[in-house]
């Protein structure tokens, strides 16, 4: 009985230990992701500032369009969700799982930024560029830096599709799907933030 | 709980029940504030209050449930730098919005 009970200390030790690495780094990308945080509140208060300056320019409120809003937040929505399916799965270490919904996570996330290309491409044949009014400039800024944050999250996940078919659930792989993880639902909760104050806001 | 089964941010372990609350109650606090501003129902003040605490419910919604956030005291750094971070965000925020208010006032409606 006793050398049970060292023996799953041992185990346990060990287990410890590789927790505590990974809540390490874990740490550490919690401190970018706030630092983040800290960019998108410049580029937000930017927005607010700037949120009549027309310049006798098109309005956000003759071009925005709300049922497309309504999708584009939809699709990132269910990725947030997709991702923390691929999470569970990941701990489970059941590979097909993960596999699946981070594929599915990835042509979400795929589709959300190709209706935010899209979109772009709409308004700039509107009239409505960086260079129209101080509204636009602080509109692209915000919209797009998401949307190259979007851009960098999918690479990632491609990336690392690679890194855990060249090594499987090893450490380091977990740890790297986890600060993925955080990353994909910061975007999402910034996106919560855009679709509120930018389009739903601008619309009224 | 041993270390293993709690962490910071999303490393932490969710489970189907926490992921599928979180996207239902995001799914809600996300149809409100569309609705209301589709609908045009409800005055324009009614209207921004409303998306102001539908996007601040759901911020949280997320924190809870995707992000695993729960003020526990393996979780002490995460708090404190978030609540260090949400006080800096206001400060940006709200300081950027009041002085450029106060000089738009100056130069433009002063005279």
């Amino acid at each position: 009985m006793t050398e049970l009970t060292n023996d799953h200390d041992i185990h346990d030790d060990h287990h410890h230990h590789e927790a505590e690495t990974a809540d390490r780094y874990m740490f550490g990308f919690w401190l970018y992701v706030i630092t983040d945080c800290l960019l998108f509140s410049t580029l937000f208060a930017t927005y607010a500032v700037m949120s009549q300056s027309f310049a006798n320019g098109v309005t956000p409120h003759e071009l925005f369009n709300l049922k497309f809003v309504a999708v584009e937040t939809a699709l990132l929505l269910l990725s947030s969700f997709t991702f923390g399916m691929a999470m569970l799965g990941a701990n489970n270490s059941n590979m097909a799982k993960m596999k699946l919904w981070l594929m599915i996570t990835a042509v979400l996330g795929l589709g959300f930024l190709s209706m935010e290309l899209y979109e772009f491409v709409h308004f700039s044949h509107e009239g409505a560029i960086p260079q129209t009014s101080g509204y636009w400039t602080a509109f692209y800024s915000l919209v797009a830096t998401h949307g190259i944050h979007v851009t960098i999250g999918l690479i990632w996940m491609l990336i690392l599709s690679i890194h855990f078919k060249r090594d499987g659930f090893s450490n380091e792989n977990r740890i790297r799907l986890s600060c993925l993880s955080l990353f994909w639902h910061f975007l999402d909760i910034i996106w919560i933030c855009v679709f509120s104050f930018v389009y739903l806001r601008g619309a009224m | 709980m041993s270390s293993s089964e709690t962490g910071h941010g999303g490393q932490a372990h969710g489970s189907v029940k926490e992921y599928v609350t979180g996207l239902i109650l995001s799914i809600v606090l996300t149809i409100i504030p569309f609705y209301l501003v589709m609908s045009g129902v409800g005055s324009d003040t009614l209207t921004v209050v409303a998306i102001v605490v539908a996007a601040v419910a759901q911020v949280l919604v997320q924190m809870v449930f995707f992000l695993h956030m729960n003020g526990s005291s393996e979780q002490t750094w995460v708090t404190t730098s978030a609540i260090y971070t949400i006080f800096i965000v206001l400060f940006i925020l709200i300081g950027s919005m009041w002085i450029f208010e106060h000089l738009n006032h100056n130069m433009l409606m002063g005279h």
